[in-house]
């Protein structure tokens, strides 16, 4: 099992004819995922990587069935294309772009808030669930079927914990970025959540980093409301505080968000914290009943 | 981004924010002319003299000072410039003082505070008030959060007039206070939004014994993401407070940090280069930078971060950790051979790439005879760079 993709998830490309968003549909395809379409506005009618393209989303899901999609569009439309998925009903959002700016992100997290549609990003890798979907740029054959959940705001470092859990011979069921961006769509409780609802997942690996308080809420999620072993690592524990470590959304702000802080209220929690990123696969599987 | 106070003191006037009257003096021959301005626009002798650099706490370090008349002003403005100011944000060796602000006096009645700052948790921008005013903010919050009004502004309806009387007589503002408040906090949340701002402090924010509101600091910083659709904020841009490796990093669109340690750091993606400095850090070494040399990066983009790297003589040693995905590790191994061979090595150099055509990248390094130590995983290769850096 999985969750949010399958084996039926059925995946429209927005910005499918960009050089970025041409190279990752074509990846996508080789894993076998059930890529449908794309949209770019002014070509529709044309066809790219063998899949019909639209000028707008709705056309594309009346015309292909399309429930999910994944956004490949320069920052300055990255929003827009978020909201125009949302309005056309679209069940699962993924945005890749890195370098949306905040405060359109403050106006399609006020319009998620209302909706059925859940959004992954934006800057974020996507999601996999090894063996059925691929969602996003992440490189397909480090993932191995299996049900051990993952939930990370990184990128490269997400990959690092799969590679270790495979070497491991631990596969997954899930794997997902949630992205470093300081608003954006699905947080980690919201992973968790649906993790731990998920048959097919029974326990979970959290890579989180410092600034926010996002890992302080999940440590609290987990320890009222999660059966299910989970194990983490926080990065950024040599960070100094005020400056922005690369990711939007990592940053010690005025002596809050330290990895300090963070891993004593996710181990506060039950949760297993490896204490270096070398150790995080080995830390799931110490958990693991 | 950050700007200087009087940078944004300018830009929120725009907006209709009231400022006190000033103007700033990038040299000690600009210095004169702008008391005088001052002097002339209020018809007082009263001048203050402040200090532009990007730390808080100037007053405290010596940077604000008020002078009674010309002469003293003059004399004040000679004594802050160049100085090197040392506040709790600027570390001990402090900063050197090339900006100055002339400014009017100001009869201060109330010292109050507002900042707009992002709430991750709503995803709302949020208007703080408090009547603590001249204290930081993160020190009311830790020891008397009841003084911090909060009001969050939903994005579908903007600020309201009702939010700004709420704050306005939380602060206990009376008579015509109360109409400069509210149209003083209208026009920042304006400005904020206008100009895509991630931070708008104003701290303190003074009631004047005439009744007037206005800002009588302003620290604002601009959302990063969000600067090309303002091309003009780039020139406020103040290369002197920048550190010269992070200005030459930015040219090649690398995310770098300077740090205080003696191993250099090249990573793909911020959260690897984060764990990467964390696990030098847990074998005993001290990582010399962040560097993120990002998902597309070219073998140019390598090597200029090699010599970026290279440049610090602090460097006793560097590490790569890659892990290929978009990237693959060929091209990172073809632009380290490339940087090797360009800019020499004069300390070691331990590779651990993993991912994408990673048994081709370790070939490339294998067969160009440059001295570099493989590193079969992650925590290899710290304990490997720590002690060849010894």
């Amino acid at each position: 099992m999985s969750i949010l993709v399958d084996k039926n998830t059925r995946l429209l490309v927005q910005g499918i004819t960009g050089k970025t968003g041409a190279f990752h549909t074509r990846g996508a395809m080789e894993y076998g995922t059930k890529v449908v379409g794309g949209v770019s506005p002014g070509k529709g009618g044309a066809q790219a990587e063998g899949v019909p393209v639209f000028d707008t989303v709705a056309q594309a899901v009346a015309a292909t069935g399309a429930n999910a999609t994944v956004i490949y569009v320069p920052p300055p439309g990255a929003a827009d294309a978020i909201l125009e998925a949302e309005a056309a009903g679209i069940a699962l959002i993924v945005c890749i772009t890195e370098g949306v700016p905040t405060l359109d992100m403050v106006a399609v997290r006020r319009v998620l808030n209302h909706s059925r549609s859940v959004l992954i990003g934006p800057n974020c890798p996507g999601i996999i669930s090894p063996g059925k979907c691929k969602i996003g740029i992440m490189p397909g054959y480090i993932h191995k079927e299996g049900d051990v959940g993952v939930v990370s705001r990184s990128g490269t470092l997400t990959y690092e914990g799969v590679h270790q859990l495979t070497q491991l011979g631990i596969g997954q069921s899930t794997c997902i970025g949630i992205g470093g961006d300081p608003v954006k769509g699905m947080d980690f409780i919201d992973c968790l959540e649906r993790f731990e609802a998920d048959p097919g997942t029974r326990a979970v690996l959290m890579m989180g980093e410092i600034g926010g308080s996002s890992e302080e809420a999940a440590a609290e999620f987990v320890r009222t409301k999660m059966t299910k072993p989970v194990a983490a690592f926080i990065a950024g524990q040599t960070a100094p505080p005020g400056k922005r470590m690369g990711h939007a959304g990592a940053i010690i702000a005025g002596g809050k968000g330290t990895a300090k802080e963070k891993i004593a209220a996710l181990e506060a929690a039950g949760i297993a914290v490896a204490r270096t990123p070398a150790e995080m696969g080995v830390t799931l599987k110490s958990v693991l009943r | 981004m950050k700007i200087h106070e009087y940078q944004g003191k300018e830009l929120l006037k725009r907006y209709g924010v009231a400022v006190p009257k000033g103007r700033p003096a990038l040299s000690l021959g600009e210095v004169d002319e702008a008391i005088r301005w001052v002097q002339k626009e209020t018809g007082s002798e009263v001048v203050v003299v402040k200090a532009q650099i990007h730390a808080g706490g100037r007053g405290k370090g010596g940077g604000v000072k008020v002078a009674k008349d010309f002469a003293d002003a003059q004399a004040k403005a000679r004594a802050i410039y160049g100085m090197q100011l040392v506040t709790h944000q600027t570390g001990p060796e402090g900063k050197q003082v090339k900006r100055l602000l002339i400014e009017q006096g100001v009869d201060i009645d109330r010292e109050l505070y507002v900042g707009l700052v992002l709430d991750r948790i709503s995803g709302r921008v949020t208007v703080m008030a408090s009547t603590e005013g001249g204290m930081e903010i993160e020190e009311v919050a830790a020891k008397r959060p009841e003084k911090i009004l909060k009001q969050q502004i939903d994005p579908a309806v903007g600020f309201r007039p009702w939010q700004a009387r709420e704050l306005v007589y939380g602060l206990g503002l009376r008579g015509d206070a109360v109409k400069g408040g509210i149209s003083f906090l209208t026009s920042l949340v304006q400005a904020f939004h206008a100009l895509d701002c991630s931070l708008a402090e104003i701290n303190p924010l003074v009631v004047t014994k005439q009744g007037a509101v206005m800002a009588l600091d302003a620290k604002i910083n601009f959302d990063d993401n969000a600067i090309y659709r303002h091309p003009e904020l780039n020139e406020l841009r103040d290369l002197d407070e920048e550190d010269a490796s992070e200005i030459e990093a930015k040219k090649f669109d690398l995310s770098f940090i300077h740090l205080d340690g003696t191993i250099g750091c090249m990573v793909n993606g911020a959260g690897l280069a984060m764990a990467t400095m964390d696990i030098i850090k847990h074998y005993g070494g001290q990582p010399a930078n962040f560097l993120d040399v990002g998902g597309g990066a070219t073998a140019e983009k390598v090597t200029a971060a090699f010599k970026i790297i290279t440049h610090d003589p602090r460097v006793r040693g560097i590490f790569v950790n890659i892990f290929g995905g978009i990237m693959k590790c060929d091209t990172i191994a073809e632009g380290v051979v490339t940087a090797v061979k360009e800019v020499g090595l004069k300390v070691p150099l331990v590779v651990r790439l993993e991912g994408t055509n990673v048994e081709l990248g370790r070939r490339i390094l294998k067969d160009s005879g440059l001295n570099v130590l493989a590193a079969a995983d992650m925590a290899d290769g710290a304990k490997k760079i720590v002690e060849a850096a010894q």
